[in-house]
């Protein structure tokens, strides 16, 4: 018999901390896939958020460096910019990056930093315990929106893909989701397209991903998945910006 | 141009020393007193094939210096006062990560915006941690853009040795006047950095962080660090001494007020006191050393005079240090004011 799916190497063999239904698992796999496909584990550099990923350096077998809340691509930064033969990437929330780093999002892409972004998007503070964050759809209930996001006072779901458009040194962005089989297809598409992007020097790559967090959701996993499939993505449309 | 001197700022002497002594990456923001330190990096690391940049804000320059610090790289940043108290977001992670790098203040009067005149005010900012946590840079003071140079090559072999930040710590006026240098010849006698960030090729994936969930994993990880500590503590103190075998009346102070000092001391003399100048070189480790042993020998009459371009910051630890056993008075003045030589002769003789 053929052997034809398998852990990736760079993936641990370790149970991970995520809830039930969390997207991260799914994630950090497609990364791992991607990297062992590319054959790069071996010069692959993590840079680890703040936030639910803070221990992915627990699942990647490979380098990973911490970084304070926000500040993963500036650390990014200074170990790309001192390696640039390395593969660098960042793995960041939407609090750490569209809220507490949104100057270090928009700079290290404005810079056209040659690194690849994966962007998680499950449109809450995970690891604090669901408060809203800059992208929490307009509606919907937090602990710190208890009634529902209310764009007076509260502001409107950030689109970080549609932001970064705009600036002349970014190389590459996509939007993909992970609420189904196919979807997660895609997703792992766009992190192979978005890395190989570094490997060919092309500069700033981001893959924004549309997450499930049914815990701070207060949703069983499977309701998650469609949420994401029907309601998210009427804010933050799926596909390639750039 | 080793052995022939030549006339520099203490912001260029610093930013040349770094360059001389191996620094492969800079990334700072524009701060007066110290943007010509920033400007001279930006001219010179790219001519050596090193990296500068220009980062967003502070605390972008110090993650940034981190990155390139966890690569295993000599790393620098350069800022003042304001922009100091925003690095020390990026200090805390450094010193918990257990990464070197350089940090150089060239300290402004506050607090808040303040203004861009010499001060050192930032005595208890950079001492005592500056950021959350218990930790501590190692902290150099220098007086003179000589001494600014050299050590600069301190700061980063002290900072390799111990797998902590450290600090330069100035004032606009050392950073900013001109003085004769000798430049110290190029070298690069670098540690080797097995912890460091270059991909797993050949060894097991590395890991750089500060972050510590199972129970009491982060109180054995801080025993770790008060351990390095109390070596550093105990290897480390420097100071200057002068005058200080037979003086009775010792001045302390350190960096550009320590010049003030010296000529109080030498007008003292003058006037037949017996004056003498402690100065101390590093501020972390401060040199209680020094004071036990001018205080063991128990001479009769001996007190101390601290002066500083501040209310009284380094006055704690010289207190801390003397312990009671001896007077200790302070004159000093801040956000602009300089305490002079009249004023301080005339608290000394009143």
């Amino acid at each position: 018999m053929k052997k034809v799916f398998s852990r990736p190497k760079p993936l641990r063999d370790v149970d991970t901390h995520y809830c039930p239904g969390c997207g991260h698992g799914i994630a950090h796999r497609l990364i791992c896939e991607v990297i062992e496909e590319l054959g790069i584990r071996e010069k692959a550099i993590a840079v680890c958020p703040v936030g639910c990923a803070v221990v992915a350096y627990d699942y990647w077998d490979f380098d990973c460096c911490e970084a304070a809340h926000g500040r993963a691509l500036a650390v990014a930064t200074g170990i790309k910019r001192t390696q640039p033969d390395k593969f660098v990437f960042t793995y960041q929330g939407d609090g750490d990056l569209a809220a507490i780093g949104t100057a270090e999002t928009i700079h290290a892409a404005n810079r056209g930093e040659n690194l690849s972004v994966a962007f998680i998007n499950n449109a809450v503070y995970g690891m604090t315990g669901g408060q809203m964050a800059p992208t929490t759809l307009l509606g919907q209930k937090t602990t710190t929106t208890p009634q529902g996001r209310n764009p007076a006072g509260e502001g409107y779901p950030l689109k970080i893909c549609e932001l970064l458009a705009t600036l002349p040194a970014v190389a590459s962005l996509e939007r993909v989701a992970l609420d189904s089989p196919g979807s997660v297809i895609k997703t792992k598409r766009a992190l192979k397209a978005a890395f190989i992007n570094q490997l060919e020097g092309k500069g700033f790559s981001l893959v924004e991903i549309l997450s499930p967090c049914p815990i701070c959701w207060n949703k069983p996993p499977e309701e998650a998945c469609q949420w994401v499939k029907e309601e998210m993505v009427k804010t933050f449309p799926l596909g390639k910006f750039k | 141009m080793a052995g022939k001197k030549i006339l520099m700022t203490g912001n260029e002497a610093i930013g040349e020393a770094a360059v001389r002594a191996g620094c492969d990456f800079y990334a700072g923001y524009p701060i007066t007193p110290q943007n010509e330190l920033t400007a001279y990096m930006a001219k010179r690391m790219p001519e050596e094939n090193r990296v500068f940049v220009q980062a967003e804000s502070e605390l972008a320059a110090i993650s940034m210096v981190m990155g390139a610090s966890a690569s295993g790289r000599r790393t620098m940043t350069s800022s003042s006062s304001p922009g100091i108290s925003l690095k020390q977001e990026g200090i805390s992670y450094l010193a918990g990560a257990q990464l070197p790098c350089l940090i150089v203040n060239i300290m402004r009067g506050g607090p808040g915006l303040g203004n861009i005149v010499p001060a050192q005010s930032d005595y208890f900012q950079a001492t005592k941690g500056g950021g959350h946590g218990d930790y501590h840079c190692i902290v150099l003071a220098p007086c003179s853009v000589q001494e600014a140079h050299n050590l600069v090559f301190s700061g980063f072999a002290l900072s390799d040795k111990y797998r902590t930040p450290a600090i330069i710590l100035g004032d606009g006026m050392l950073g900013q006047m001109m003085e004769p240098l000798l430049v110290h010849s190029k070298k690069k006698n670098l540690s080797t950095k097995p912890w460091a960030l270059t991909g797993c090729k050949g060894r097991r994936p590395n890991i750089v962080k500060s972050f510590y969930m199972q129970e009491g994993e982060l109180e054995e990880f801080n025993k770790l660090l008060q351990k390095k500590y109390a070596r550093i503590k105990e290897k480390e103190q420097r100071f200057a001494g002068l005058h200080l075998d037979d003086s009775e009346i010792i001045l302390v102070a350190y960096g550009s007020q320590a010049r003030i000092a010296r000529v109080v001391v030498e007008a003292l003399r003058k006037k037949g006191k017996k004056a003498g100048l402690l100065r101390p070189i590093t501020l972390w480790p401060f040199p209680t050393d020094a004071f036990e042993e001018l205080l063991r020998k128990k001479r009769k009459k001996i007190r101390f005079f601290v002066t500083e371009m501040s209310y009284g910051q380094m006055l704690e630890d010289v207190s801390l240090a003397v312990n009671g056993r001896a007077a200790v008075d302070f004159y000093g003045r801040a956000g602009g004011g300089i305490p002079t030589e009249e004023e301080i002769l005339r608290r000394i003789l009143q």
